[in-house]
């Protein structure tokens, strides 16, 4: 089999395997006990709040555990939202291609009466740094902009963003679900004040992840109930993936750049493969892109007749087509890099990593080449399109 | 599993894939801005559809009822292909999941599209509203989320 879809989630490492068992061994004491095994879990707990810390750069004491990246973005946008209101700030920015544990905070909140500005993106699924300046208003509580897009891999001008923010005294908060692991990040250099991560995605646990808040930046607690998270996140701390997820963090780290170049390097020859198939086109920019992110627009196909039959052949890859997700339209991010509709719904994720090979990428590029032409053949809009009775697109 | 097997069966190896050149009757239903276009071929002799194919853009359960959409009606009268229903593909196909369920009213609309272009083509007489107008954009269900270009 070929695993390609490593932005959905990743397999759990042995580092993250061994740490979670250690953990079960040895650490199974409750870390609010005052007695031994609960001191000693208590510890541990510490041990992988450094490591976490360590990861963005951030102090142990501005990380709090979370149930994965949607609590921590849930938890960010809605505290400042909130705390915003109390000072008469009741504008939000956000982006058009955002995950939707963002993107649905916002909505509900703009239903609560707060005012949310999407702020769009060009075709090369980036942010404009002045697009944001631009829309930023004395009543502005809170911009939250993905550090790295998980469908289309685009990496988002973040130190920039995060400075204006600085200057204008704006919180800012990063979905960073798709780059801890992944990418360099320091959140006192990039001016962050909050951020999200979430464990399964750097080769740790799911079900696990953090907030990053910094010190001074008020925080609203989501789950009451205990003092754990101090005070802002209660509940017996899950100890096993906690300490999953920071050594998973710790491995990704410290092999980062020779991580990030294996993954370059195949996603580098897929998109050259793919390029090949007539009337395709990658999605999002072809340098400002995560290492391993491909994403592709087959016209004249359906996204997930082609995963269907990738799957029949051994390969586990995503799709941005409504019918993978069970809704009418297609991505959302595909439509806001301008992607027509039609467009959108032949699209295909494939999503590489340090475990993957240059094996991988041909039969992948031999595979997709295959399925592509088999699928356009008892395409009415391929037929369509090849007669002239419709336009190519892309 | 998503489908079933009868469904990732007839997905994987769909029947009466292709076009009929000299078809009898040819019926396109959807849009491919929706996600799902499909094109049924008639081949009919003496009110019988001797021969049946079809094209489909679409996910796997669009290309599922497709096919099984061709298979309950070929060898049949034409008055009979017009009373297939979208539940009939359903059943024949063990059941698809609730959000799927416009591939076979798509279907079902393809088969009832292509025998009024033969009736059209032959000037045999019948009821307007025993078809609907021809823009099934969609489906029925999702017409109300459509005005936005």
């Amino acid at each position: 089999m070929v695993y390609a879809d490593n932005a959905a989630t990743t397999k759990t490492c042995s580092a993250a395997q061994q740490a979670m068992l250690n953990a079960m061994e040895q650490f199974w004491g409750n870390p609010s006990s005052l007695h031994t095994p609960g001191q000693q879990a208590k510890e541990a707990l510490q041990t992988a709040r450094e490591a976490v810390a360590k990861a963005i750069g951030a102090q142990p004491r501005e990380i709090y555990f979370t149930s994965g990246g949607s609590e921590a973005d849930n938890q960010a946008i809605v505290s400042a939202a909130k705390f915003g209101a109390r000072r008469g700030k009741k504008h939000l920015i956000t982006t058009a291609i955002e995950h939707h544990a963002v993107l649905h905070t916002m909505d509900q909140l703009s239903k609560e009466g707060f005012e949310v500005t999407l702020v769009p993106v060009d075709e090369s699924g980036i942010v404009k740094v002045e697009d944001v300046a631009a829309n930023l208003r004395e009543d502005t509580a809170l911009v939250s902009i993905m550090y790295a897009n998980n469908e289309i891999g685009t990496i988002q001008p973040i130190a920039e963003i995060g400075a204006l923010c600085r200057e204008k005294k704006i919180p800012f908060h990063t979905d960073a679900v798709q780059a801890v692991g992944h990418l360099p990040i320091d959140v006192d250099a990039q001016n962050i004040d909050m951020l999200s991560l979430s464990g399964h995605k750097f080769h740790g646990p799911r079900g696990v992840g953090a907030l990053y808040v910094r010190r001074g930046t008020p925080l609203l607690t989501f789950i009451h109930g205990g003092a754990q998270e101090r005070g802002f996140r209660a509940g017996t701390e899950n100890l096993p993936a906690i300490m999953g997820m920071a050594a998973a963090l710790e491995d990704a780290c410290a092999h980062m750049e020779e991580n990030d170049a294996h993954a370059a390097g195949l996603r580098d020859a897929l998109i050259e493969k793919l390029s090949a198939i007539p009337h395709s086109a990658l999605n999002g920019d072809r340098e400002r892109r995560l290492p391993g992110n491909v994403n592709f627009c087959f016209e004249g196909i359906e996204g997930e007749s082609l995963l269907l039959l990738l799957d029949d052949k051994g390969i586990a890859a995503s799709s941005g087509s409504a019918c993978t997700s069970g809704s009418l339209d297609p991505s959302h991010v595909l439509l806001a890099i301008g992607r027509p509709h039609e467009v959108a719904h032949g699209s295909l994720r494939l999503t590489l990593d340090r475990d993957n090979t240059m094996e991988d990428v041909e039969t992948i590029a031999a595979a997709t080449t295959e399925v592509v032409e088999y699928l356009r053949n008892m395409s009415p809009v391929w037929k369509a399109l090849q007669r002239g009775e419709r336009n190519y697109v892309i | 599993m998503l489908y079933s097997e009868k469904v990732m069966d007839h997905f994987r190896n769909p029947r009466n894939v292709g076009e009929i050149a000299d078809a009898d009757g040819v019926g396109e239903v959807g849009n491919a801005k929706c996600g799902d276009i499909m094109k049924m071929y008639l081949k009919i002799e003496d009110g019988v559809i001797v021969d049946v194919k079809f094209e489909t853009f679409g996910c796997g359960s669009a290309i599922a009822t497709s096919s099984m959409a061709t298979e309950l009606i070929k060898g049949k009268k034409v008055e009979e292909a017009l009373a297939l229903t979208n539940q009939a593909v359903v059943e024949a196909l063990d059941g698809l999941p609730a959000h799927k369920i416009h591939c076979s009213v798509l279907a079902e609309e393809a088969v009832r599209a292509a025998i009024k272009d033969y009736y059209d083509k032959n000037g045999i007489a019948y009821e307007p509203d025993q078809f609907c107008n021809g823009d099934c954009s969609c489906c029925h269900e999702h017409d109300h989320q459509e005005p936005e270009e």
